[in-house]
């Protein structure tokens, strides 16, 4: 942690505010990540966490409020969110690994697409980051042939493909079998360690124990409390806080 | 602790598989389908026997000596005229003579290598596209295929290029014209659908208001108001006497127009069944619009559309009939044509039979093809 002192803030997000239509979503967001800090968002479902970090690669409008991708501000320009959609990749619930590709496919798209890779380059990439998530003998099946950890294992060596700044898990193990849940955490356990930026909205409270720096707990589209993960499960300062944690871990 | 042992598999009872379970479940199940089933036979009988007595056992094949391919057939001394034939049976030499227009039309016989090049190129069409499939460059063969065929076969029947002399599309006419009509339909069409079908999914207020407008109008006309409007009314907004757009190409205009609203709102289903996840996952890549579109969402929805696009053609393909309205002699317009000949008259029954024999195995075989597609393209179930 302490060697994230000096570093320099990759995402600013200021005063943000969300509205589906009528509904207040985001409530004044302020939020500062500084280069390879591991996030973990936590909070109850519909507190606004996911919507959050998908304003962050701008998959989510919003309208009050500003957010910095290592220095570029996010706008309706599409040229600025292609660039920092380049920099910020994210990881989905239900994989959505596009059904008709390969798994190799689904990896080297990008890159071959948006980064102009040439395909032998993007293909033997693709293959050494299959290989780092321990898939590397199902490259040319298609995802529906492989379980769900592995679908998510593969959306997370197609996101690395375009070497990111920043990660966002977007609840990464909510749609797996218990089975399973272990084999994804553990890849980004090592992701962690690596140095990159990731924002994650879990409920893996011992993933957030064990690897965050920061935990975040939302609630009603507002930050209620942040916290290091020692303080945040011990020492939690409001009571809202608290009921979750007692309803989260008494299990 | 105790060991989990599997235990072995086995076959299901033998009175739960074979044909007599078949025919149990599917035709005696109950009283009720007892009776349908009896009912259907009783009907099959009906209509059976007298169908095959016209079409086979009674009917004149005297069609004299025929020339297959070099090969010199004898059916009979002479061929049969229309009054020896009689009235019991059909009369298959009529079409025998009139083979010719049914597939023809008007074409000169001297330039009938031209046509024929075009459907011996069709045929191989299908067969280099299987034969490609695992070649490494498939994609630039079937891209170059895509655009020199249509090219290709476009001059040869045309003329007008080299030593190909011009034969006027008024003298096209039989199974050519309707393939032509038909398959030019559908290419062209498809494309403009596609595009109309993204328009009306556009967030681009104007595309979408346009697409809609133009989608919605011509799903609301029939297509014979649209042949009408092509071949008699368009010509009246034209300077007067100035004749230059051709009446095929005023009729092809409107049919692929036409078409195309409906591609477009078959295609749309196809969208809509894309689930949002993909679209996000596209964006989120880097993808631009256009890569989104042409690398991740139409290949899933124009796969999931396969049968609605292929029954839309078949459609359209049946439809292509309507066009002997405007004077356009096409397969179905010869049976008037060819019975107004003194020496034919009354074989129309002969005619009709032959037509939907002919239309019935070309759409059959379109009906399967597109069964192949959707197997070899389903990746999303395979397991």
């Amino acid at each position: 942690m302490s060697t994230n002192k000096n570093k320099k803030n990759i995402i600013e997000i200021s005063q943000l505010n969300k509205w589906y239509g009528e509904f207040h979503a985001l409530k004044n967001i302020d939020l500062k990540v500084k280069e390879g800090e591991i996030i973990v968002v936590c909070g109850p479902s519909g507190s606004g966490k996911s919507t959050l970090i998908r304003c962050v690669n701008f998959l989510e409008k919003f309208q009050e409020g500003s957010i910095l991708v290592s220095g570029t501000e996010l706008t309706d320009d599409a040229q600025k969110i292609r660039k920092i959609r380049s920099e910020v990749s994210m990881v989905f619930q239900h994989f959505n690994l596009f059904p008709h590709l390969t798994i190799v496919d689904n990896l080297t798209l990008a890159p071959i697409w948006v980064h102009n890779e040439t395909k032998r380059e993007a293909r033997e990439k693709a293959l050494k980051l299959l290989d780092r998530v321990g898939i590397k003998d199902q490259a040319e099946k298609y995802p529906n042939q492989l379980s769900g950890g592995q679908q998510q294992r593969v959306a997370i060596a197609r996101s690395l493909c375009t070497n990111p700044k920043i990660m966002l898990f977007d609840e990464p193990t909510s749609a797996l079998d218990p089975e399973m849940i272990s084999e994804v955490l553990d890849v980004m356990v090592e992701l962690a360690k690596e140095g990159i930026t990731m924002i994650c909205v879990t409920h893996e409270m011992g993933f957030a124990r064990k690897v965050a720096n920061r935990i975040i707990f939302m609630d009603d589209g507002q930050i209620v409390e942040e916290n290091d993960p020692e303080n945040f499960f011990n020492n939690a300062e409001s009571d809202r806080l608290q009921l979750f944690l007692n309803q989260i871990l008494t299990h | 602790m105790s060991v989990f042992d599997q235990q072995a598999t086995r076959k299901p009872p033998i009175s739960q598989i074979g044909a007599v379970l078949w025919l149990k479940t599917n035709l005696f199940s109950s009283w009720v389908n007892t009776g349908l089933t009896a009912a259907s036979l009783y009907l099959l009988y009906l209509i059976f026997p007298p169908l095959l007595d016209w079409m086979f056992f009674n009917a004149s094949f005297s069609f004299g000596t025929i020339n297959f391919f070099g090969f010199e057939i004898k059916f009979s001394e002479e061929m049969a005229t229309n009054k020896n034939c009689g009235r019991v049976g059909a009369c298959w030499p009529y079409i025998y003579e009139k083979l010719y227009m049914y597939t023809y039309g008007f074409y000169p016989r001297t330039e009938t290598w031209r046509p024929n090049t075009v459907f011996a190129l069709t045929a191989l069409l299908f067969v280099i596209i299987p034969l490609v499939k695992n070649y490494k460059y498939k994609n630039r063969v079937i891209l170059s295929l895509i655009i020199f065929y249509p090219i290709v076969s476009f001059v040869l029947i045309s003329g007008g290029f080299g030593v190909l002399t011009v034969v006027e599309t008024h003298l096209w006419g039989g199974l050519l014209l309707t393939l032509v009509i038909a398959s030019v339909g559908i290419i062209v069409s498809f494309p403009i659908g596609v595009l109309l079908a993204l328009g009306r999914q556009s967030e681009l207020r104007i595309i979408k208001l346009f697409s809609t407008i133009f989608i919605e109008f011509v799903r609301a006309v029939p297509l014979i108001t649209i042949l009408f409007m092509a071949s008699f009314v368009l010509p009246l907004f034209l300077e007067p006497g100035n004749n230059s757009i051709d009446k095929l190409l005023r009729a092809l205009i409107g049919i692929a127009l036409f078409q195309a609203a409906y591609f477009a709102e078959v295609i749309r289903g196809g969208l809509q069944a894309i689930p949002r996840g993909q679209y996000e996952a596209a964006d989120a890549i880097g993808l631009s619009y256009f890569q989104k579109n042409a690398l991740i969402v139409l290949p899933q929805a124009l796969k999931i559309s396969i049968p609605n696009i292929v029954g839309s053609s078949i459609s359209l393909f049946k439809d292509t009939t309507l066009v002997l309205i405007i004077g356009l002699m096409d397969m179905l317009a010869m049976v008037g044509l060819t019975t107004a000949d003194p020496y034919w008259l009354g074989r129309e029954t002969e005619g009709y039979v032959f037509v939907t024999i002919v239309m019935w195995v070309m759409l059959y075989s379109m009906s399967r093809y597109s069964k192949k597609l959707e197997l070899r393209f389903n990746t999303e179930n395979q397991n």
